[in-house]
């Protein structure tokens, strides 16, 4: 029973960390069918701008307040980069047959990742420890301030996002974006400046999926982006990728399965299980598990 | 009927890569009239209309809307001049409701105007009854009504038609004439693109014949009515 509790609470903080990059693929894929490769090296990019923004301009303070001026500024930072990406990544090639842009993704990808190896260097880097180490050990089940921390902003960030694609003009105008651009465009709807608002919403949750990153684990490479990346598109798939409530829920069954496996099994299996799960489910749900709502009449 | 022209093409040019797709088409829509726009398949009405809406770009010449050049807009500005479509097959957002299609329909309005709804509604009170069900799940027909109905929540002063009839029954697509009907008696110009040449040519004011890119035909709907070449190519007589 404390092994389940105690990866039940591990499950839920990864579980929200992919969660939220995996918003990210799906959004882009939602509205334009890309895949956007180089969104997981983003996320890797945003921890090492977290840990320049912590020395160079807050001077190394860790007060509430320089923590969330941090992410907000890693945000903004990541939520540019992501805009230029579209913009000389992705836009030029719209017209362009899907591979191109695919190919297009794997470069910027690779460009990503070889900037942070330019800028950081390659070897391993600690993140600061901007929350304070707190504990709480509940009955041999041992939760750390940092995981309350991520599950409850993941959370309250993803209930935000849902409520604006849902509830809001601008949530509906991506909507129908993501469903057919040119009908969309007859509504008057402004399909690039919706692109460029999913690339802003995307990396900044991506960006703090970074953070987290950081936060959590403390070491941060130039090249985890790959790893962290797969795993966030991965859950993105098992929910139905373009799907934003499937990204959730993927994200948070990835990690929880991911925690169960390294708790019961062992962690050097979880790879091969996750890819077991994805194709289990995807023999079952080929559109993953929400993802398709209804079949669209011609 | 004032003589105002509301709505004019001029030597319009439009191709796919290096297929001329429109060859230099001319018309003039006044206001308050219904024109409508005949043709054979491939003659290059859609391609008309697409063009209008600048889904697609012209390649020369002119389109103006109450002397507004339209073909230097991107697409999105269109609806807002007064400009709004139906586009062949409907492209209704099927995993969306009935309701927030509508909405969607509204969306250059700052604030969706409450009549307008109640109007669409009344023209089409099936849509009422459906307004939470998807948009996909609903029969050929209700969605065209709800493509029309979409179209004419921006409170346009021009609106696009792109066979409205296409695959009805035919009582349905007579109700949906007498719906356009009196879309038209709200006030609104209506540029209708149809195959159904009769039942067009009964509702029109005016009408254009297409034929490959070019205007072949043009004249009062009781002029075209009564032409040997439209009997010939759409209304079923050999002469
Ligand atoms: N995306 C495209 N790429 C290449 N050619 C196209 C494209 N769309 C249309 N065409 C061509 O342009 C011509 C005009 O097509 P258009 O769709 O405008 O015809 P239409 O009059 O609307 O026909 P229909 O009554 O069948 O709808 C056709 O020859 C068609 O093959
Ligand atoms: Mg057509």
């Amino acid at each position: 029973m404390d092994i389940f509790l105690q990866q039940l609470a591990n499950g839920l903080t990864i579980g929200s960390i992919f969660a939220l990059v995996a918003l990210g693929y799906t959004m882009v894929y939602g509205v334009m069918k890309l895949i956007n490769f180089a969104h997981g090296d983003m996320v890797a990019a945003s921890a090492f701008v977290g840990l320049t923004i912590y020395t160079q301009v807050m001077g190394q303070a860790t007060s509430l307040f320089a923590v969330i001026a941090i992410f907000f500024l890693a945000a903004a930072v990541m939520a540019c980069v992501g805009i230029m990406l579209e913009r000389l990544a992705y836009r030029p090639l719209r017209e362009a047959p899907r591979l191109s842009a695919v190919v297009s993704a794997l470069g910027a990808s690779l460009m990503i990742q070889n900037g942070i190896m330019l800028i950081w260097g390659p070897q391993m880097r600690i993140f600061p420890e901007l929350i304070p180490q707190v504990y709480w050990d509940i009955n041999g089940v041992v939760i750390s301030l940092i995981q309350v921390i991520i599950l409850a902003l993941s959370v309250t960030l993803m209930i935000a996002l849902y409520l604006f694609v849902e509830k809001t003009r601008m949530g509906a105008a991506i909507r129908a974006s993501a469903i057919d651009q040119d009908a969309a465009r007859l509504m008057g709807i402004n399909v690039n400046k919706v692109i460029a608002l999913i690339f802003i919403i995307g990396s900044s949750l991506g960006a703090v999926g970074g953070l987290f990153i950081g936060l959590y684990y403390r070491g941060i490479t130039f090249n985890m982006g790959w790893q962290y990346g797969l795993y966030a598109f991965i859950a993105a798939i098992l929910g139905g990728i373009g799907n934003i409530p499937g990204a959730m829920l993927g994200g948070m069954m990835l990690g929880l399965f991911q925690a169960f496996i390294a708790g019961y099994v062992s962690s050097t299996w979880a790879d091969a299980f996750t890819f077991i799960l994805l194709i289990l489910i995807l023999i079952v749900r080929p559109t993953g598990l929400l993802g398709e709502r209804v079949a669209e009449k011609v | 009927m004032s003589n105002d022209v509301l709505f004019e093409i001029k030597d319009l040019e439009v191709s796919y890569g290096s297929i001329a797709a429109l060859k230099g088409i001319s018309l003039e829509v006044r206001k308050g009239e219904i024109v409508t726009i005949l043709g054979a398949n491939g003659a290059g009405k859609t391609t008309t209309m697409r063009t209008i809406s600048q889904l697609l770009k012209a390649k020369s010449g002119s389109i103006k809307f109450k002397g507004q050049e339209l073909t230097q807009l991107p697409a999105h500005k269109i609806v807002k001049l007064g400009v709004s479509q139906s586009p062949e097959g409907r492209k209704v957002f099927g995993i969306l409701t009935v309701e927030e299609n509508l909405m969607l329909g509204a969306f250059v309005k700052t604030r969706m105007n409450k009549e307008t709804l109640k109007w669409v509604y009344q023209l089409f009170p099936r849509l009422e009854e459906r307004r939470k069900q998807l948009a996909g799940t609903l029969s050929g027909g209700e969605q065209q009504m709800l493509a029309i109905g979409r179209s004419l929540m921006s409170d346009p002063e021009m609106l696009l038609l792109d066979e409205p009839s296409l695959g009805l029954a035919p009582i349905l697509v007579k109700a949906i004439f007498e719906q356009i009907k009196m879309i038209a008696n709200k006030g609104l110009t209506v540029l209708l693109v149809e195959q159904n040449a009769k039942a067009a040519l009964k509702l029109a004011d005016r009408g254009y014949v297409l034929d490959v890119g070019k205007i072949a035909l043009s004249g009062t709907s009781t002029e075209l009515l009564a032409s040997e070449k439209i009997q010939e190519a759409y209304l079923g007589k050999k002469s």
